[in-house]
Formats: structure tokens, sequence, C-alpha cells
């Protein structure tokens, strides 16, 4: 991953200085703080909260193995508002680390990708409000409505 | 077991042997860019069509595994999706356990946990009967014979 440009323009490493440079103040960084660092935490955040989550799905899916009665009653205790609105969490972790991902892809393979990082930033969360606010409304319609 | 990235322009007889961490990288980018089809589709189809999470049952998955399309596409979601977490794990663990013992034990168990998940969840998908003989036939799929 990379931040945008640096807010001080810094001396560029010369070939001698290789892989030793290490920038003396924080604003000289590409990546220490703003957008570029947050995303990076945040997509680490969701992805560990995402890959637990795996787990519990696969293992109580797999309860369709065991009988009809049994998977319905584990599935049965996740129909309540509290797992509901867990479930608006989930996807919204979802969400965003899947756009956040694709921006992650552009950096790396676009040309362009270092240079708008902060633009497709924005646009994650653009398009993050975008699929968030429907999902919700039908979502907990179902879980609220009955 | 320590994982260490070579420096950029370190000469390429001083990097190891082999390119895992290349692998794993461009794994990362194809798996993920599938995975968004894969998981926004199972989302849209499981949660916002017809009544949403309150038709999930034993019926609604037996009918959605009587067709192979939604077999391969889960399929695919479970390995996919496992790797792609274990590889992330894998990176967490060697960023933040410091101590070699730690970071090994942490490994084995992660791959353990993925090994028995992946084999389970395999076996579930093609071992599947939508129509069990011994269950209640008002939990069963329509298309599951009358007894």
């Amino acid at each position: 991953m990379s931040g945008g440009r640096a807010r001080t323009p810094g001396r560029p490493p010369s070939q001698s200085e290789g892989s030793t440079f290490v920038p003396k103040a924080p604003a000289g960084t590409l990546y220490r703080g703003r957008e570029g660092m947050w995303s990076w935490v945040a997509h680490r955040v969701t992805g560990i909260g995402i890959f637990f989550f795996l787990f519990a799905h696969i293992l109580d899916t797999a309860l369709v193995r065991v009988s009809p009665e049994a998977y319905n009653e584990v599935i049965d205790t996740y129909k309540n508002p509290i797992v509901g609105l867990l479930e608006v969490g989930l996807v919204a972790a979802v969400v965003f680390h899947a756009f956040n991902g694709l921006r992650i892809v552009l950096v790396d393979f676009w040309s362009k990708g270092p240079r708008y990082q902060k633009h497709m930033f924005a646009t994650v969360l653009v398009l993050w409000v975008v699929l968030m606010v429907p999902f919700t409304i039908r979502h907990l319609s179902h879980v609220f409505g009955g | 077991m320590t994982t260490t990235i070579p420096a950029p322009r370190t000469p390429r007889r001083l990097r190891g042997r082999t390119n895992t961490e290349l692998y794993a990288w461009m794994f990362m980018r194809a798996s993920g860019v599938l995975l968004v089809i894969l998981i926004f589709t199972h989302l849209f189809v499981n949660l916002m069509t017809g009544d949403g999470i309150n038709a999930l049952d034993f019926g609604f998955v037996a009918g959605k595994w009587a067709d192979p399309v939604w077999q391969v596409w889960d399929l695919m979601m479970l390995w996919l999706a496992m790797l792609h977490g274990t590889n992330g794990l894998r990176t967490i663990i060697n960023d933040y356990a410091e101590r070699d013992q730690v970071r090994l034990w942490l490994k084995v168990g992660l791959y353990t946990a993925t090994t028995i998940t992946i084999v389970l969840g395999t076996l579930v998908i093609f071992t599947f009967d939508p129509c069990p003989p011994d269950a209640a036939a008002d939990l069963l799929p329509s298309f599951c014979p009358v007894p």
C-alpha cells in the first residue's frame, strides 16, 4: 500500500543510501496518519472480524449435514434483533473490506493508483454509504418487521 | 520460521530461493476481486431478495444446493475466503507476534483450524442430502418425495 504525496517534499533517497533511507520526521513519510494509514488499519480490523465470523458461518452451515432440525434450531437462535444488528455490522465490514480491497488492487496495478489513492478512499466511503443505506433499511425491516 | 521480507534492491541471490511471498501477494489480489463478486451476490440473494434473512432455514439451503451452480459458487467462496483470510491472518501474526515460538504456534493453530474447516465445508457440500429419509417432511424442500 502507499500513501499520496508527502506534504513536505523530501529529498529522494540516493542509490548509495538504498534501503537504509529512513525519513527523519513523520511529515516526510508517505504513510503515517491520514487516509493511507487509517484505511490500512480499517482493512486489518474488518478482515480479522470477517475471518472469525467465517469459521462460525461454516460450522453452523455444516449442521445441514447433521439434520434439518439441528440446522433450524441453531439458525433460529440468530433470529433476534441483537443478531440482526450484528449482521448489519458484518455486512458493513464486508462492504468496506471489498471496496477498499479493490482500491488496494488499483493502487498496486494502475499506474495512476498511488496518485489518486485519497480520491479512491473517498470513493470507497461514498460507495459504502450508497450500499449500506438501502441494505440497512431492507435488512432491519426483515429483522424488526418479523 | 522467521519471515523476513528482504529490503528493496536486495540482490536476488540473497532473497532466498522461493517466491512464496510474491505468490501470496498475487493470490490476495486475485482472490479478493473474485470474492467481491462471489460474496456480494451471496449477500444479495440471501439477504435482499424475497423474505431475506427470515427465509433462511434447512429448506432454503437445500433448495439452493439442488442447483450445481450454487454448489460450485459456495465451494469457491469456501476455499477462496478461507485461504484469503488465512493468509491475511498469517501476515498479521508475522507483524505482531515477535517471539519465534509464539509466532510458530499461532500459525500451527491457524493452519490446523483452516484445514479442518475447509475439509469439513467441502465434505458437507459434496455429501449433502437435501431429502434425508428420517427427517420431518415439513422441514424439507418442496421437491423431496412425499413418503
